[in-house]
């Protein structure tokens, strides 16, 4: 499926420091039973979000005015346990297109990249930053920079640089998916199958 | 140069490196379910491309399921929506499906071992993290995005970096109620939920050698709990025995041909590495979870630890003890139980039963606590009655479900209720993972049957002749 293309993002952002955010927390379970990829964002955070009679929890960030953007920040780990890509739907759906942490699971990192999220690794110190950052003025604005692979907090002009494979980023900055490529070398796999050792 | 396991199997299945980028990898096996996969066949019907190879995916439904009257409709309008799909998608395209009702129907970690399907030295990939399950026959096996499992439909290759390499070396002898679920909790206990995260793991030394498949595969399902892409073990005499006459294992001289490459599917001596860790078998004792991520477990003897003494933030730690109502420095022995869950793909096999049925044999279900057996195929149902376990179980006060994923993620109607505590021998006890607000204690089929004729977290070992 594709996606908008990335490449400069500039935003306020959303704050999220728990540590070990799982994806059935991003997206629970129940809520995995469509058959097209609609509405996932309405149940982003779900119970973090509302109560069981489905009424905002007041103290849940992404229920607070204060705090809102196109880049959530979480803490370290994000992301771990089930391979749910509906859990980057979810956040994609919302509004998000940029996720930034310490730390995230393989898997989720990953599907993000598949669908135009881009999630981006920053040091713990940086990290506290940001949330500091965040946290005494919520109208504070970030720069992701994906050409240069640089995240900024543009009101202090701190800089730092992140990590991603040149053939995913230029994917993102095309907005390609990894289909197409694969589509184009079929007939390389169908010969590569004919010398499998089994 | 010298190989791990690992990188065998991985460079085998290399179709084309890419400067700067990952890995386009063959994928010999394909298992799909009803939840993972209804967006891919949708990519596929928008692209107009058709499968590549429908006789490399192999389909089931188990997520969504429901575990009494399988031979009713199914009520759930959303559930049963998603099973029609799965069952309209593999007809048009032309691939396997065993769903509801087959009697090769279960969940798809059970399954694919049960027929033959996985195999060493194959790539093996789903739509789901416990997918690590097949590494213990000496496969490359993880979980895939929906996105990939539209790749692998389309093209049977998806594009990934070559993972770091781990290598976990555990000798030593195993103590009296200690099982391969402890084992593996015990290991993601010290490295943390994120500790793997980055590499894939082989498991190496004699506590894994001597290990049976079923015990072996509930190790390298648990991987991902640790952050692992997926887990391995060299395969021996041991897989090969649970391999042969299986439905779709080689035969005759393909047999011979296979078992001469698998067992070349071990560890060179001098291969090297990325990270080792080294633990001694004999410390390792029956575990409990008492927080919301499988890496919050201890010694099922053992006290709460403090917020200094876990990895992550105070404040992680202390919004995890609160969904859980308990306390720093509290014994979980003792606690009082609700629930008691044994299934899964973790735990869902035969030998899971036979552990639970050892240890309840001739004492009483506690009253006040729901427990829920659910095996992981039909063929384990079938095992559990013909080995004379549903006997014992029915005397010792107990039902036995039909097979799915069930209460482990309880997408099905199998949920735990608010605040109540359930121990189960799945995978995860995330907030929320088994029901909204349930508070889940992840152990072994001991220490759940333990549980079950208490009513309370109880040592298996005092109730063990």
């Amino acid at each position: 499926m594709a996606y908008d293309s990335f490449n400069i993002l500039k935003s306020t952002a959303v704050p999220l420091p728990i540590e070990n955010v799982d994806t059935d927390q991003i997206i629970p379970a129940r809520f995995l039973k469509a058959t097209e990829r609609v509405g996932f964002g309405d149940n982003l955070f779900r119970d973090w979000r509302y109560n069981p009679d489905n009424t905002p929890k007041a103290d849940f960030v992404l229920n607070d005015p204060t705090y809102r953007g196109k880049i959530l920040v979480g803490g370290k780990n994000f992301g771990s346990g089930s391979s749910r890509e509906h859990a980057a739907w979810a956040i994609y759906d919302y509004g998000f297109r940029c996720v930034i942490s310490s730390f995230f699971a393989d898997i989720f990192r990953n599907n993000c990249l598949n669908i135009g999220v881009l999630p981006v690794q920053v040091s713990a110190d940086f990290l506290e930053r940001i949330f500091a950052e965040i946290y005494a003025d919520p109208n504070t604005e970030l720069e992701v920079n994906l050409p240069e692979q640089t995240v900024t907090l543009l009101a202090t002009g701190e800089k730092e640089s992140f990590d991603i494979n040149s053939y995913k980023k230029g994917n993102m900055m095309n907005g390609f998916d990894d289909i197409d490529y694969l589509l184009n070398m079929k007939s390389d796999i169908e010969e590569f199958s004919k010398t499998l050792p089994l | 140069m010298s190989k791990t396991l690992f990188d065998k199997v991985w460079d085998a299945h290399v179709v084309r490196k890419i400067e700067g980028g990952p890995d386009v990898l063959f994928i010999d096996r394909h298992l799909i379910h009803e939840v993972t996969s209804p967006v891919a066949f949708l990519g596929l019907r928008n692209r107009g491309i058709r499968v590549l190879y429908p006789e490399r995916t192999f389909a089931t439904a188990d997520h969504n399921t429901p575990t009494i009257d399988q031979d009713k409709p199914v009520q759930d309008p959303l559930s049963a929506n998603q099973l029609k799909a799965l069952e309209e998608n593999t007809k048009e395209y032309g691939i396997r499906h065993w769903g509801l009702g087959h009697y090769k129907n279960g969940i798809v970690h059970v399954i694919g071992p049960e027929n033959g399907i996985t195999q060493p030295g194959a790539t093996i990939v789903c739509g789901d993290s416990h997918t690590s399950t097949h590494g213990a026959f000496g496969a490359i096996a993880f979980g895939i995005g929906t996105s990939e499992v539209e790749m692998v439909l389309s093209t049977q290759c998806i594009m990934q970096p070559k993972p770091k390499k781990m290598r976990i070396t555990i000798n030593g002898t195993l103590g009296k109620g200690v099982l391969p679920k402890d084992v593996a909790l015990f290991i993601i206990s010290k490295l943390t939920t994120s500790g793997a995260t980055g590499y894939f793991v082989e498991y190496a030394g004699n506590v894994f050698e001597q290990m049976t498949m079923e015990g072996r595969m509930t190790v390298c399902n648990l991987s991902i709990e640790m952050g692992a892409r997926g887990g391995m073990i060299a395969p021996d005499q041991t897989t090969f025995d649970y391999i042969k006459d299986r439905e779709f294992s080689p035969k005759g001289a393909d047999w011979d041909k296979a078992m001469a490459y698998w067992k070349t599917l071990k560890t060179d001596e001098d291969a090297v590495f990325d990270k080792e860790l080294v633990f001694d078998g004999s410390e390792i004792e029956p575990m409990i979870t008492y927080g919301t991520n499988p890496g919050m477990g201890i010694g099922i003897t053992d006290e709460i630890p403090s917020a200094e003494q876990v990895e992550g933030g105070k404040a992680t730690y202390e919004k995890s003890l609160g969904y859980m109502g308990f306390h720093e420095g509290e014994p979980m022995m003792g606690k009082k139980i609700d629930y008691v869950f044994v299934g899964s793909c973790t735990n869902g096999r035969i030998e899971d039963f036979r552990a639970f049925a050892s240890l309840v044999k001739g004492k009483r279900k506690a009253d006040d606590v729901t427990v829920w057996l659910v095996p992981g195929s039909h063929v384990v149902e079938e095992q559990i009655k013909q080995e004379g376990i549903l006997d014992i179980l029915t005397e010792a006060g107990f039902t036995l479900r039909q097979p799915g994923c069930s209460a482990c993620l309880a997408m099905n109607d199998d949920k735990i209720p608010a605040g109540k505590y359930a121990v189960s021998t799945s995978n995860r006890n995330f907030e929320g993972r088994q029901g909204p607000g349930a508070r889940t204690l992840l152990a072994s089929p001991l220490v759940a049957a333990a549980a079950a004729v208490t009513g309370k977290v109880t040592d298996p070992r005092t109730l063990l002749k």
